[in-house]
Order: structure tokens, then C-alpha cells, then sequence
């Protein structure tokens, strides 16, 4: 059966890892290897690699950092943030990622999932959305027609800017034109550990074919638990929650098998007991 | 002197993930575009993601059609890895021309409106990590998957399978709605739907299963 995935993102600044894992004895917390490793051994299902890098300078650094995690980490790997062209996603992959995520370029010329599927194939490309919901002054319609039914937009540039684009649609349309997955992040939800934004996920996991990742609001294992289920998504992806250790991989893991998800545990986990049996 | 494996360029995007697990396994490798490199080699990995008609242009183009029948004719090891492994059989739904013919079958989409065992619905691409059972319909099991748990989970990605029509060439299998083809076997050639370079430890297993195959003394001697 498939399983559920589970994955931590880490945020890359000029080939450090910013927000770093702060409750393990690393000798390196900011190292991106280090960390890849470390998760890869808590039975993370994939690793979502963020360049969050200002200057376009400073970009080269985060080849060199897929580079080398993928020479010592055998699991998917995604890399978004800044990929704004065809030869960006070559880059990356060439590095050694498996999958490329875009957002913003992607918004800006919806035409560069086509060209990224065609050339690499729709598994390689990731179609990211920071997703609002809309704010209207109670009792008055929002002033945009084109908000007047969504109850979400989705914002570019790290969710700076708001556009007045519904999520939902904008799901359909990507997976036509190619993305092989989506990666939804709440911005309402997003470090505030109350929770996924499950009517956003499942309003979206059921537009489309693909899988979806959920992003945004994990505070609690059961948190994982909802959007995976009441959300429809087919992985959960965390930040903070993991890097603080307020959860760890293996106990999100087996809290969710206990209750009938499909998860995948890794050889060493596996010897540890009959709990997974 | 160790066994030089060949990773056959079929212009793919996994092409760096199988020679970094490669690398992880300590085989010598080489990609290589052409025909010479590849009968030169004492084994090969022919990886694949992407669409069935662009792989096998790319085989045409660099003359490794021919060269790849051959090397399989000579009974040395050659491994296909999730497009490579459907590029084994004689054709695809998902394009036009036609595949190298290794093993008979065509490749088929997987069913769409398929539900899973809690009645929702199954994406497709099938991506994620799947258990896989390892075992043909005679209960041997290839010596590539030596040492590996039956049920181990693999990482897939992919929205059209194997459909083989001597199923006693069915290696492996994995669920999802329907019975997956998850592994091929035909003596020394074997296709795998799954990414066993994305797979963790068990997946390099595979890798290192097919070193020692190639060179037996490398697993005394490591």
C-alpha cells in the first residue's frame, strides 16, 4: 500500500540552513548535509530543500549544497525558491534534485510548467502556491469580481504580493499544463500550530489527479493526522515543528499508523520492536 | 580491479542519482553515449523517468538500440530502473514507437477513479513510497533483491506499468487499486518500477547486489 508521506523543509540562506535543528547535538546545525542526513535517519519520506537566497549571487551556493546532499542521501529530493527558467529546473537536477518547485515564475508565465514537463517530465515538476483567504469587512462583498465566489488567493514573491488568483483553479490549470504535484502552504495557518488549513487541502486535493503536499500550520501530530486524512493530502510537510523537536519523524509515524495510515518505516526503526509489526 | 558499470544515457533526469548511488555502492561507472562504452562494460544500469518516446529517441540517436539487444544477448547484468524497465517491453500506451522488445507486453496506463482500501481516491502519478513483495509466481526471488525484507517500501513515481505477457517473468509486485508490476526478471536482465536510488538504504541494496553480481570476490573482500 502506499504510504503517507512525511517531510521536513529546510530553508537555505547562501548555502546555510537557516532555522536550524536546535535540540539535537550536531556538529553543525546550519550544515544542509548534516541536517539531510540527520532527517533521513529519523525516517523523513523526502526533503524539501528552500533557497530562500536574496541576491541571485548567492544561488550558486544552493547547486553545490543539492550537490552535495544527494551524494550522501538516497531519498527524494525537492529544491523551489527562485527557479525561473528552464535552464534553473537543468540546474537543480542536474545537481541531483528530483523534483523542482515553482512559484512565483510560474504564476508570472504559467507556460514554464509546460516547458518543464516537457523537458524533464511532469514527476520533476512541483507546482507551489502560498494560499490566503480572502479578507472581506463582514457583510460586504469583496471588491474584486474576480474574488467574488473564491474564499482563498494566492499570493507570489513569499507572500508579498496578493494576486487575485483562485487556488483551486489554479491547481486545475497547472496540472494541465504539467505539474506532477502540488505543494499547498496556508499563509493564515503557516506558523501559527493550529492546524493545516484542511478546507483549502482537501478543496484542492479534489480538483486534481496529482498528489499534494500540505504545508502550513503543523503544531501537533494530530494536526499531521487531519490533513492527511479530513485534507485529503497525500504528504505533510513540516518546518519548525520538526527543527525545534517538537515532533520527531518516527513518533508522527507511528501515531499515525496506530490509527490505520499507511506509513513507511525504515529498516533501523523497524528492528526496534513488534510496535510496527 | 573492480567491475565497470555502465549507465546508459538516455538523456533522463535520474541519470546523477544512479551514479551518485553508484558512487555510495563504491562500483566504478561511467555514462556512457554510445555503443563501445556500453559493450565495453561489464554491466549496465539503464535509468529512465520521463516520457517512452523520448527515451527511446535518445537510444536511437546515440545507436544504443542495437547495442543494448546485444549487451543483453551476452547475459551480463543489466538493470532498468522505472522508464528503463518499460522500455524493456515491446510498446506503450504512452507513445508511438516502439520499445526494445526484451521482454513481451506492452506498458498500460494505470486505471484512473481507482480508491484505496478507506474509499479515497488514488492519485495518479503513483507517487510515493509502496511495499513491495518480492518473489516470482515459482517463489525464486533474482539475486539482485538478495537480502531485502519482503514488504520493504519503495519510492515510485510513475502513471503508467508493466504488463508483461509471460507473467512468470513478474519479479515483484506492489498495490495500489490494482496489482502492480513492480520488478521484472528474464535471466541477467531485470527492470524495477521503483527508484531503488531514492530508496534509502534498502534501495542501495540493490545496487550493491549488482556489484557483487558483476564481481562476486567484491563482496568477500568489502
Amino acid at each position: 500500500m502506499l504510504t503517507k508521506r512525511i517531510i521536513p523543509c529546510l530553508d537555505v540562506d547562501r548555502g546555510r540552513v537557516v532555522k536550524g535543528v536546535s535540540f539535537v547535538n550536531l556538529r553543525d546545525a546550519g550544515d544542509p548535509g548534516e541536517l539531510a542526513a540527520f532527517y533521513d535517519r529519523e525516517g523523513a519520506d523526502e526533503l524539501v530543500f528552500l533557497d530562500i537566497t536574496a541576491s541571485s549571487d548567492g544561488r550558486d551556493t544552493m547547486v553545490e549544497v543539492v550537490e552535495r546532499v544527494s551524494s550522501q542521501v538516497f531519498i527524494p529530493l525537492t529544491v523551489g525558491g527562485g527557479i525561473r527558467s528552464v535552464d534553473d529546473m537543468r540546474r537543480m537536477l542536474e545537481a541531483g534534485a528530483d523534483k523542482v518547485a515553482v512559484n512565483t515564475a510560474a504564476v508570472r508565465d504559467p507556460g514554464l510548467i509546460e516547458l518543464g514537463a516537457k523537458e524533464f517530465g511532469s514527476q520533476c515538476i512541483v507546482l507551489a502556491m502560498d494560499v490566503k483567504r480572502v479578507e472581506r469587512p463582514l457583510g460586504v462583498l469583496g471588491d474584486s469580481r474576480a474574488l467574488a465566489e473564491a474564499p482563498w488567493q494566492v499570493y507570489t514573491h513569499g507572500g508579498r504580493f496578493p494576486t487575485p488568483i483562485d487556488p483551486v483553479k489554479w491547481a486545475r490549470a497547472s496540472v494541465e499544463l504539467g505539474a506532477g504535484e502540488l505543494l499547498v502552504t496556508s499563509m493564515d495557518s503557516d506558523g501559527q500550530k493550529t492546524g493545516y488549513d484542511l478546507e483549502l487541502l482537501s478543496a484542492v486535493s479534489r480538483a486534481v489527479s496529482v498528489p499534494l503536499i500540505a504545508s502550513g500550520g503543523a503544531g501537533k501530530v494530530e494536526h499531521m493526522h487531519d490533513a492527511l486524512t479530513v485534507g485529503m493530502a497525500d504528504a505533510a510537510l513540516a518546518a519548525s515543528v520538526f527543527h525545534f523537536g517538537e515532533l520527531r519523524i518516527s513518533g508522527v509515524k507511528s501515531f499515525l499508523g496506530e490509527r490505520g495510515l499507511p506509513v513507511r518505516h525504515t529498516p533501523g526503526e523497524r528492528s526496534e520492536g513488534a510496535r510496527w509489526s | 580491479m573492480s567491475a565497470r558499470i555502465a549507465v546508459v544515457n538516455t538523456r533522463a533526469a535520474n541519470i546523477h542519482s544512479v551514479e551518485k548511488a553508484l558512487s555510495k555502492v563504491g562500483a566504478s561507472h561511467e555514462v556512457v553515449s554510445g555503443p563501445s562504452g556500453l559493450l565495453d562494460s561489464d554491466a549496465a544500469v539503464l535509468p529512465g523517468v520521463g516520457a517512452f518516446d523520448a527515451a527511446m529517441r535518445a537510444l536511437r540517436e546515440q545507436g544504443l538500440i542495437g547495442a543494448l539487444r546485444d549487451f543483453a544477448a551476452s547475459g551480463r547484468p543489466l538493470l532498468c530502473v522505472c522508464l528503463g524497465m518499460q522500455i524493456l517491453l515491446e510498446g506503450s500506451e504512452e507513445g508511438g514507437l516502439a520499445g526494445l522488445g526484451l521482454i513481451s507486453g506492452s506498458v498500460k496506463r494505470l486505471p484512473e477513479g481507482m480508491t484505496g482500501p478507506g474509499g479515497e481516491p488514488l492519485k495518479i502519478p503513483h507517487m510515493g513510497w509502496n511495499s513491495v513483495r518480492f518473489g516470482s509466481d515459482d517463489g525464486s526471488r533474482h539475486p539482485l533483491f538478495r537480502g531485502i525484507e519482503d514488504g520493504s517500501h519503495f519510492y515510485f513515481v510513475h502513471s503508467y506499468s508493466c504488463d508483461p505477457s509471460d507473467r512468470s517473468v513478474v519479479a515483484a509486485r506492489a498495490d495500489y487499486g490494482v496489482e502492480i508490476c513492480a520488478a521484472v526478471a528474464w535471466g541477467e536482465i531485470v527492470g524495477v518500477q521503483f527508484h531503488p536510488e531514492k530508496s534509502g538504504e534498502t534501495g542501495l541494496r540493490i545496487y550493491e547486489n549488482l556489484v557483487s553480481q558483476v564481481f562476486p570476490s567484491a563482496r568477500a573482500v568489502g
